[in-house]
């Protein structure tokens, strides 16, 4: 009989220990730590020593008009960001979905988007939204339309950002959904076909539907990532004009990094780790329920 | 027949409008990367104009654009290869004993928000005297990498039947003696895969490095940002520099199209 050794039965627990031992450090820790601080009020530029204030500084943000406004705007830019790159994402990926001179360049072409660096696609958004000299207001001219300030106005800065980051997102939403009917068997579309179903029919009740799983997974992710979205409206606007695009995160960072509230930023950053991870548990709960 | 056609026709108009909206701002940043300041902010905007090397010359001659350059790699490649050397065993014991609330735990990283992190490595690099270090940096982008391996890893090693490594140990091998000399032999293309997505994730983060590294750490998404900050009106050298910190990624991932592809959709496709 071959005694296995200690290593070799205790595999399923050393192979992953050192990943364990770092994200532990470099994640939980310091989420509890962030938690530890939200019941201080602890400013770094004040020179005090760190002490425990309760629930004060909860009291404090979470009543504060600013912050309320973070959350609401978060939620805005989300959900018309996601909606719009959703949609957009799916009908395009239809279009896409069969075999057509050039299919290749045209994936490479929507890869492109994605590995973009974000700060200096912000940048080059930032010189077509110029008011003066930037391209969006001169096609709005050529089109006969007024001329807006994109985001150097309260009113038109989420819209302007979502734009970015719907031209910068949907091409994700396409790729997934390609790779989702790419993998479907043909059988229950030729059999519906054989029946006699219209196109539209067969993508309503047979594609549509089969191709739905992967389609919500998608989006559920987008909708994570677009919940802490961060390096176009930081590079951009730097949660400006005013506060007019202060998301949470650009407004957890500020308190952290230029005001060095520390008690105070740790509030901000406990709500979105709580609003992040509850989408996260429900896109878990929808995988495992759906077996995608 | 003639439907057909119009029907063809009217497909590759559709399909050629959607390239132009996806392609139109990396032509647009081209072409005024190669534009005089003149040229830029003439109204209305310029479509034909002389091509100037100008503001290259001042991106990569007045800053120190090849520091920055050489501090990105050297993060980006420390932080996958050490991601590699942590994930690739966790990744492996994942798939082989189905350790779904690991994969969790792991994937955690990935989906949280990194601002919550960072506050607290600040104070704690701070402590630590690791601001501004490439461990400080190393460490934090090493969280952005450990996910996509295991992620990926996880999965490619589904692909691989369990009866490569089982026949070596019949014969005796020990499984980490398989894991290391038939398992990842035959992961090649996961690893690819692996290592060019969390090197471009990596090489595109903003957050971790404008806050933890200062002048002797500085990454390009930085220097770019502060090049804005400092030069609001000099476009021509701001698009310049978008030009040279994009490059590599969009290089890498026409080289590694498949691999590009097969990674960003194994989130929600398996296989």
């Amino acid at each position: 009989m071959i005694q296995s050794s200690f290593a070799e039965r205790n595999l399923r627990i050393l192979f992953p220990l050192p990943a364990i031992i770092f994200v532990a450090l470099l994640m939980i820790f310091p989420v509890l730590y962030t938690l530890f601080l939200s019941f201080t009020n602890w400013n770094l530029t004040s020179g005090m020593p760190l002490s425990f204030n309760g629930i004060n500084s909860y009291l404090r943000v979470l009543t504060e008009p600013r912050f309320l406004h973070a959350v609401g705007r978060t939620f805005a830019f989300t959900f018309f960001a996601v909606v719009i790159e959703s949609f957009l994402g799916v009908a395009i990926a239809l279009i896409l979905n069969r075999a057509f001179v050039g299919k290749s360049i045209a994936k490479l072409l929507f890869l492109l988007p994605l590995v973009a660096t974000p700060v200096a696609v912000g940048i080059v958004f930032n010189l077509f939204y110029d008011p003066t000299i930037g391209l969006a207001n001169f096609v709005l001219k050529s089109l006969g339309l007024p001329q807006g300030l994109w985001i150097s106005s309260a009113g038109s800065v989420i819209p302007s950002l979502i734009l970015v980051d719907v031209w910068q997102w949907t091409p994700m939403i396409t790729l997934i959904v390609l790779a989702g009917l790419a993998g479907l068997s043909e059988e229950p579309v030729e059999a519906a076909r054989v029946d006699g179903a219209s196109e539209w029919q067969i993508l309503r009740y047979v594609t549509l539907p089969m191709v739905m799983p992967v389609i919500l997974t998608a989006v559920i992710l987008r909708l994570i990532d677009a919940l802490k979205t961060f390096d176009i409206i930081f590079a951009m606007t730097g949660g400006g004009p005013g506060y007019a695009s202060e998301t949470l995160n650009i407004m957890g960072f500020k308190y952290s990094f230029e005001y060095f509230r520390m008690g105070q930023s740790s509030v901000i950053l406990v709500a979105l780790f709580l609003i992040v991870f509850l989408c996260s548990l429900g896109i878990m709960k929808l995988r495992a329920s759906s077996e995608i | 027949m003639n439907k057909k056609l119009i029907t063809n026709i009217f497909f590759y108009l559709l399909v050629v409008a959607i390239a132009l909206v996806v392609l139109f701002p990396f032509l647009w940043m081209l072409a005024s990367s190669f534009k005089t300041q003149v040229d830029i902010i003439s109204w209305p905007p310029k479509f034909i104009f002389s091509p100037t090397l100008q503001n290259y010359q001042k991106v990569f001659g007045e800053q120190d654009f090849l520091k920055y350059f050489l501090n990105s790699t050297i993060v980006g490649s420390l932080a996958v290869g050490l991601s590699l050397v942590l994930g690739l065993p966790a990744a492996y014991s994942i798939s082989r004993y189905a350790q779904k609330k690991l994969a969790v735990f792991i994937l955690l990283a990935r989906l949280m928000p990194g601002i919550c992190f960072l506050m607290p490595w600040y104070i704690i690099f701070s402590r630590l005297n690791l601001m501004d270090s490439y461990v400080a940096l190393v460490l934090s982008h090493m969280l952005i990498a450990l996910p996509i391996v295991v992620w990926i890893m996880s999965t490619y090693f589904n692909s691989i039947p369990r009866e490569m490594e089982e026949s070596a140990m019949v014969d005796g091998a020990t499984r980490q003696y398989a894991f290391w000399a038939i398992i990842l032999p035959l992961s090649g293309p996961g690893i690819i895969t692996a290592t060019t997505l969390s090197f471009i994730f990596s090489w595109n983060n903003f957050m971790f490095s404008q806050v933890l590294s200062m002048e002797k750490t500085k990454t390009l998404p930085i220097a770019v940002y502060n090049f804005v900050s400092y030069a609001e009106v000099d476009w021509g050298g701001v698009m310049a520099a978008a030009v040279a910190i994009m490059a590599p990624a969009i290089i890498l991932t026409m080289i590694f199209q498949k691999y590009v592809v097969k990674g960003l959709t194994m989130g929600a496709v398996k296989g």
